[in-house]
């Protein structure tokens, strides 16, 4: 996907004043916070299952090499075929030779985060290739030419109305305005799709290395369809989504589908080993997995490493405040949110996303709601570190804070200039004590309210009466 | 084989060890994976067969309960009546045999085309936690008879009532053996929030699931 999260202070100061996505975000923060509490409720022992989910997770990243060719040969053994693709690009290009292979026409896809990472969809429609997207948010994203904004809920940020505008002009019907009728003429046009599509393309929610399966968790039942209904299946996945056992998963789904949308479960949970058997009505002839690294390596060799542990279920950008406000187009970038604040940077580099580690409050809401443990704000703040050692910060910044630094280990001087811009804010505020504008650099501060001016005497001096007073007091 | 030995020794430098597992370790990891430890359950100070049903509600499935298989028929016609569903559809060859035709209902033994309005299937097992159906593919357990049709019949044995997850896998270890083509955990009707946060149930999947538990 292109990356414009260089854009993110202006794109942002957008969506702040956009009335429209200031509705639909109010609506989803109000609907997923709660219902995410509500249903951890149900676990007497939700802390200790995610303590022991986090170490799960660690487990497959320490012992990874040995876990994918354990999975790697059971995937293998029930028929599957595999394949080992290094870079975003390779992706595309493996999916495409197999599309052409089995002289592919038609392709739906259930949904796929790595497969936004790649661009996928537009690979493929520049082969020739005719891609659906099905999952209903995925399928109003793509009509509409747009990009998800929320991982789990990828028009979350479009209203009722848009999609009846969406589907009246694309699907060229009577534009309807109920919600579940939309829904339902969604289903009405992708059944025949379903029917007659020559290839599957799913991605994973894990891999289990104990019996070579895929796994995907869905709701509206386009994933089963995927996998099940057309000719040849392919499945894209992430190194890192390596679980070692069925148990594993189990215990770690306890937690997804809570933490995601609230759900105790989902509707669907379908495990895909291998392709149809032989004596088998339905399923695939061929079941193709794409294991993937792009950048997945860097990451793991790197102290952004606890990031790996992700499971996709959004739980940290449904808890953050700045992503409530400003929703996920912003972020430029496939994934939005705490998360996407670090995977972004490590994915794409520093350079390229330079203002999204700085989009946190560090509240640490997002922390605290991690199912996996990941220490959101310690790796934005390391990443901030970064951006300051390797000179990425702008220019101004950088000699704003060099000079700073010159003063302040330089106390008579730094006593004197202290002194000084108390005297000259205090005239500025004049007989209110209020600056209506601070100077460049600061003045942003100022567009919405006043800042209080000095009152004449800098800390230093209000700290030395104070002490003087305190000894006078006690003698 | 490029990019797959790439791939590998990149994860064994990143974890800092460019050997790769030592056969012990590879051993002790295999040797985790045979365990099938579980991880820490949630309290389940419940009855099983109480506690299917009464989620199966929460995942709004609908629930009905009979005391022998041969009143099935007439069980699944007064379902499709009073709901006005059609009375035709597609079953699982188990259910092959039952009196379909004295109970005035019309089941056909195949995969769905697609068309098919009603499908009735059984399930590998039922599990209580959350109201979940435990569904295998196989030659005689088409996958599409609960994927297709707009309403999804199943049948559960009460004595396949599990209480988690983690027990439906130890039946199909012990009972099968190898994990066939798909395992398909069904909890309730297909359904969506995509629009606006609000729930809408029937997207691609079935709009309507009926459990009947069977006695026996």
């Amino acid at each position: 996907m292109q990356i414009t999260s260089q854009d993110f202070k202006r794109v942002s100061s957008l969506k702040l004043a956009d009335p429209k996505l200031q509705k639909a975000m109010g609506n989803a923060k109000g609907k997923l916070v709660v219902t995410r509490a509500k249903s951890i409720l149900e676990l007497d022992n939700f802390e200790e299952i995610r303590e022991a989910a986090a170490r799960i997770r660690d487990f497959g990243m320490q012992y990874m090499d040995v876990l994918l060719e354990e999975w790697e040969r059971n995937a293998t053994a029930a028929g599957t075929i595999v394949h080992w693709v290094e870079s975003p690009a390779e992706v595309n290009a493996k999916v495409i030779e197999i599309a052409r292979r089995h002289k592919v026409r038609k392709i739906i896809k259930s949904k796929s985060m790595l497969g936004e990472e790649t661009d996928l969809n537009h690979a493929l429609e520049q082969a020739g290739l005719d891609v659906r997207e099905t999952d209903l948010g995925e399928y109003i994203i793509q009509q509409s030419g747009e990009t998800p904004s929320h991982i789990i809920a990828p028009a979350v940020h479009k209203s009722k109305d848009d999609v009846a505008d969406l589907f009246a002009e694309k699907h060229r019907r009577r534009r309807l305005t109920d919600i579940a009728a939309l829904t339902h003429e969604a289903r009405e046009i992708l059944r025949p799709h379903f029917l007659d599509a020559d290839m599957g393309i799913s991605g994973a929610n894990f891999i289990v290395a104990e019996t070579g399966s895929t796994m995907i968790v869905t709701n509206e039942g386009n994933g089963r369809m995927t996998t099940t209904m057309p000719r040849v299946h392919v499945a894209i996945t992430g190194i890192e989504k390596i679980i070692p056992t069925l148990e594993d998963v189990s215990m770690i789904l306890r937690l997804l589908t809570r933490s995601a949308t609230g759900q105790s479960i989902s509707n669907y949970l379908s495990f895909t080993t291998g392709p149809k058997r032989d004596a088998d009505k339905d399923g695939p002839a061929e079941f193709h997995v794409i294991i993937v690294d792009a950048g997945r390596t860097k990451v793991l060799g790197s102290d952004m490493r606890e990031a790996l542990r992700c499971i996709r279920c959004g739980a940290c950008m449904n808890h953050c405040p700045v992503y409530q406000n400003i929703g996920g187009h912003a972020y430029g970038w496939v994934y939005p949110g705490p998360i996407g604040s670090i995977l972004t940077p490590a994915y794409v580099g520093l350079e390229n996303a330079i203002d999204l580690p700085n989009a946190a409050t560090l509240c640490n809401q997002c922390g605290v709601v991690c199912p996996v443990k990941i220490p959101l704000p310690d790796l934005m703040r390391r990443l901030r570190e970064k951006q300051v050692e390797r000179g990425l910060r702008p220019w101004r910044e950088r000699a704003g804070l060099r000079m700073w630094a010159w003063a302040a280990t330089r106390p008579g001087i730094y006593a004197l200039l202290a002194r000084i811009g108390a005297r000259i804010g205090r005239l500025a505020g004049g007989r209110t004590g209020l600056l209506k504008k601070l100077p460049p650099g600061a003045s942003g501060w100022t567009d919405g309210r006043d800042f209080p001016a000095p009152t004449g005497q800098t800390f230093r001096d209000l700290y030395a009466k104070r002490t003087d007073a305190g000894r006078g007091g006690r003698a | 084989m490029n990019a797959r030995e790439n791939i590998l020794k990149r994860i064994r430098a990143a974890n800092g060890k460019q050997g790769g597992a030592t056969t012990q370790e590879r051993e002790a990891i295999v040797a985790r994976l045979r365990a099938h430890t579980r991880g820490p359950l949630p309290s389940m100070n419940w009855d099983p067969l109480p506690r299917f049903k009464e989620r199966c509600i929460v995942m709004m499935s609908t629930v009905d309960q009979v005391d022998s298989r041969t009143q099935l028929p007439q069980a699944i016609a007064k379902y499709l009546r009073e709901n006005s569903l059609p009375v035709r559809g597609i079953c699982w060859p188990e259910f092959a045999d039952l009196g379909w035709a004295a109970a005035g209902l019309e089941f056909e033994a195949r995969p769905s085309g697609g068309d098919d309005k009603v499908g009735v299937t059984g399930a590998f097992c039922a599990i209580a936690e959350n109201g979940t159906l435990m569904l295998l593919s196989g030659e005689h357990t088409h996958a599409t008879t609960s994927l297709l049709p707009e309403t999804h019949i199943a049948v559960v044995p009460a004595s396949r009532v599990v209480r988690a997850m983690e027990d439906g896998w130890d039946l199909l270890r012990n009972e099968r053996g190898d994990m066939p083509r798909q395992v398909n955990f069904v909890s309730g009707p297909s359904r969506t929030a995509d629009i606006e946060m609000t729930l809408v149930m029937g997207v691609h999947g079935p709009f309507r699931v009926h459990v009947i538990v069977v006695d026996q």
